[in-house]
């Protein structure tokens, strides 16, 4: 009892309640404010997305006016990809067991993490305060692209404003992180006795660093623009519309990256621990994650191929895709490889990561379609990259996600998750998941553009399997959040380590106690060591 | 159709294919083995795990092997890009304007169309611009795609190889009516062509409609309708049912006034209607300056009439 009672979550400073987290500057803390937070932000976003595919069920339905449409894909595309998926993993993930896993008490800037976080809520108020003031909620899609951002009547300015704070956020998580994984390594700890969670944390910070001023300049020259037309990008005083489109991806490919290195780095933690041995090709693995940070800086132009660039920067760039699909491609193997030989229990986070596999590989394996450029030529800009980006960001990312919270609930709560409910849930997003989005594909090759309200009557079967899915993924969504909540009361106590892990989070409590260590471990060994078993450890 | 040995990588199809097909035995591959481990070494089937820290070979194999797969996919998908981007000589030509949210396709002979008609068999060349913000010109029959950017012209080029009506897609978003910014394409005989080419009035006159007749044409084929309804449906702009001598308030910056629709009032909102906007509604009706004649508008002012 006493353990508990010193945990994070009881134990307060000078201020009790809602003060005391909302004041605190602990990072396990913070993790948890970013996570009650996204999790009111991810229910309205997928509320909004199932309001879409409902409008879509059959052609010429009215469920909502064509304008309203237009500002829910934009919301939805605005509040998943700023407020859920880039911040995700980093902001709830990252912040809760970085520090634990280098044997750290805390980041190196608790009160920055804390103002980041500040940040965050700073520009998610200005994102969901722009739906209702002004000229109404923005109906430019999430990717902002001028002219039409420039002419619309609608709040783009609140909602682009939003978006810059919430940049200035993830690069002071981003510093954060950098500057706490290179200083506050537990003695012993080398470079190369980081669990790969922690490579992939460090090849993101990079990004989150160098990319993001890209976007916050790109944004302050729209409001700029609406406000004043400095003609920047207006062709008419001498601007460039073509330009906007570059400068966006300049930030938005590399961005692809913040979201998906910290997934693979779960994946990384996750398959040892189930399988009981160490991960094949660490150094693969972690040296990967480098490379894809470093080679996804300049291949944004893939999502340029039918806007008027030059053939010849097409030719470059998707030669350049080609090559960082490479390093993807060696993680699922090395991920598959660690289970040859190991003594596998498919534990309800297990079950996510075999879902995250197949579904990212589908998300990787059509992003070759998007890649070569006669083949882009026909999906750009149809339902087939919608299905391929949700591939990668929910059926990748966001299983990443689901996967890593129920793999360190017992250490953020000291209680296990129900098993088989978990399993159910998975299984059921899962189904849901490929009868939402695969229909997308083909209709996509087919021709169906995206952000359509309505769509001629040859399109609808899929569209309505399409429509389908999305209850049952819903179904089995709402039902893990039903078990995590009530995990948070009712869950079995967990022990300090419960999966038999062999990272440094799994040698404090459960919760952990506020300082996390009483004594700062004394690392000797890689981070996957299993001693007992066949074969040589680290 | 493209067909023969010399042009397989031409055809956009045969690329998707090539990559699909491979990309099929990845994936099964893939799985296959990860459901196999996941069974054979279970904890009851294999209760003591061995440590396998890497293997050169391995990794060396399959680095080298996916890296000449892609090399490969790059390379098809290039060859069909350079076929897309090389305009055969005689290409007849058609100038394409996107405006929200309409499409307008004017040919050689100065002939104005809101739709695509090509004959049977000619390649033709697609030379594409915007009048507003950034749309897309998309023919998913023939494969081809290229974006109409303000202040700039693109290309796109294809060979009509199959007659009949194909859909023309808008594929930038560009605003509300961005779903309704369809047209399509129509492939004819040769001969068939020539005549409607030097045909100079629109068929509708060339019938005989009244001036409301061609109004309620123009209304549809110029994409009013992608905003206002005919039959007092809310939409994004004011209906046109019944506004024909309707009392409107009007913003002028935010200055209140009170009109009546009439011959002028509706002139100034076709051509000029950033001047003033009807209250209730978004500041988002473009100019049609350049879109409608004179002689257009007043047949749209005429059908306003009729629309009691």
């Amino acid at each position: 009892m006493e353990k508990i009672e010193a945990s994070y979550l009881s134990a307060y400073g000078q201020r009790k309640g809602l003060a005391g987290w909302l004041t605190s500057t602990d990072h396990k803390r913070i993790a948890l404010l970013y996570m009650s937070a996204m999790s009111v932000f991810f229910l309205v976003a997928t509320f909004l997305g199932v309001l879409m595919r409902l409008n879509l069920i059959a052609p010429g339905s009215h469920v909502v006016s064509p304008r309203a449409y237009n500002s829910l894909f934009t919301v939805h595309g605005v509040i998943m990809i700023f407020l859920f998926i880039i911040p995700g993993i980093p902001a709830v993930l990252g912040n809760f067991v970085l520090p634990l896993q280098l044997g750290a008490r805390d980041v190196s800037f608790p009160r920055l993490n804390l103002f980041s976080w500040y940040f965050y809520m700073g520009g998610a108020l200005c994102a969901l305060l722009s739906l209702f003031t002004g000229g109404g909620a923005p109906d430019t899609g999430w990717t902002f692209y001028v002219p039409y951002s420039v002419k619309t009547g609608t709040n783009v300015s609140l909602a682009v404003f939003g978006a810059f704070l919430l940049g200035m956020s993830s690069m002071l998580t981003g510093l954060n992180f950098l500057t706490t994984i290179h200083r506050m390594r537990a003695p012993g700890m080398t470079w190369f006795r980081m669990p790969l969670f922690v490579w992939a944390l460090y090849a993101t910070g990079w990004v989150q660093l160098l990319a993001t001023p890209v976007l916050g300049i790109t944004l302050l020259l729209v409001i700029f623009e609406r406000a004043f037309g400095i003609g920047v990008f207006d062709p008419a005083r001498g601007g460039d519309p073509i330009l906007f489109q570059h400068l966006f991806w300049i930030y938005s490919h590399p961005a692809v990256y913040i979201m998906i290195l910290p997934a693979m780095g779960v994946i990384s933690e996750i398959i040892p621990v189930f399988a009981r041995r160490t991960i094949f090709g660490y150094k693969a693995i972690a040296f990967s994650s480098l490379a894809i940070a470093i080679v996804g800086y300049i291949v944004w132009g893939h999502h340029m191929f039918t806007s008027g660039m030059s053939d010849m920067a097409r030719v470059v760039f998707s030669l350049l895709t080609f090559v960082v699909a490479v390093p993807s491609g060696v993680k699922i193997f090395n991920w598959t490889a660690s289970l040859y030989k190991g003594s596998i229990t498919v534990s309800s986070p297990l079950l996510f990561v075999l879902a995250f596999i197949f579904l990212f590989s589908i998300g990787g394996l059509t992003g070759l379609i998007n890649g070569a450029l006669s083949t882009n030529i026909q999906i750009h800009g149809t339902y087939f990259i919608v299905a391929h980006f949700h591939y990668v960001m929910f059926g990748g990312t966001g299983f990443a996600f689901f996967a890593g919270l129920h793999y360190w609930f017992p250490k953020m709560f000291g209680r296990m998750v129900d098993e088989k409910r978990a399993k159910a849930a998975c299984i059921l997003m899962f189904v849901g998941f490929n009868v939402l989005y695969f229909p997308m594909f083909i209709l996509g090759w087919q021709g169906m553009p995206r952000r359509y309200y309505d769509y001629p009557a040859h399109f609808q079967p899929l569209h309505s399997l399409a429509t389908v899915g999305s209850w049952i993924l819903v179904a089995g969504l709402l039902l893990m959040l039903h078990n995590l909540i009530r995990t948070i009361r009712h869950g079995l106590p967990a022990s300090a380590n419960p999966w038999q892990g062999t990272t440094l989070e799994w040698h404090a409590s459960s919760p952990p106690s506020i300082e996390n260590f009483d004594v700062i471990p004394t690392v000797t060994t890689g981070p996957y060591a299993y001693p007992q078993n066949n074969g040589v450890s680290s | 159709m493209i067909t023969g040995w010399p042009n397989l990588w031409n055809s956009t199809d045969n690329a998707f294919y090539f990559i699909i097909a491979i990309s099929i035995v990845l994936l099964l591959g893939i799985m296959a083995t990860m459901i196999f481990f996941v069974f054979r070494y279970s904890r009851s089937r294999n209760p003591r795990p061995t440590n396998i820290e890497h293997n050169a070979w391995l990794e060396i194999l399959w680095t080298a092997i996916p890296t000449v797969l892609v090399l490969a996919m790059f390379w098809v998908g290039w060859k069909g890009f350079i076929y897309k981007r090389t305009v055969p000589a005689g290409a007849m030509q058609v100038k394409v304007t996107g405006r929200m949210w309409s499409w307008s396709f004017e040919y050689e002979n100065g002939k104005i169309s809101s739709v695509l008609k090509l004959p049977f068999g000619k390649p033709v060349k697609l030379l594409i611009t915007s009048a507003d913000v950034v749309h897309g010109v998309f023919i998913p029959a023939f494969r081809v795609k290229e974006d109409a950017v303000p202040g700039r012209d693109t290309y796109l080029w294809f060979q009509p190889d199959k007659t009949g009506e194909f859909e023309l897609f808008c594929s930038e978003f560009c605003g509300t009516g961005h779903t309704k910014m369809v047209s399509t394409v129509e492939i004819i005989p040769e001969n068939e062509f020539a005549v409607w080419l030097q045909q100079k009035e629109t068929p509708a006159l060339a019938q005989g409609l009244s001036q409301a007749g061609l109004g309620a044409e123009l209304v549809r084929a110029k994409g009013c309708v992608a905003c206002h309804s005919t039959d007092g449906t809310a939409a994004t702009g004011p209906t046109f049912k019944g506004l024909w001598g309707k009392k409107e308030t009007v913003l002028r910056g935010s200055q209140e006034a009170q009109v009546t629709v009439d011959e002028s009032f509706a002139r100034s909102k076709i051509f000029s209607p950033e001047k003033e906007r009807i209250k209730g509604f978004p500041p988002i009706m473009p100019s049609q300056r350049g879109v409608l004649s004179e002689k257009e508008a007043a047949a749209i002012v005429e059908y306003f009439k009729t629309l009691r």
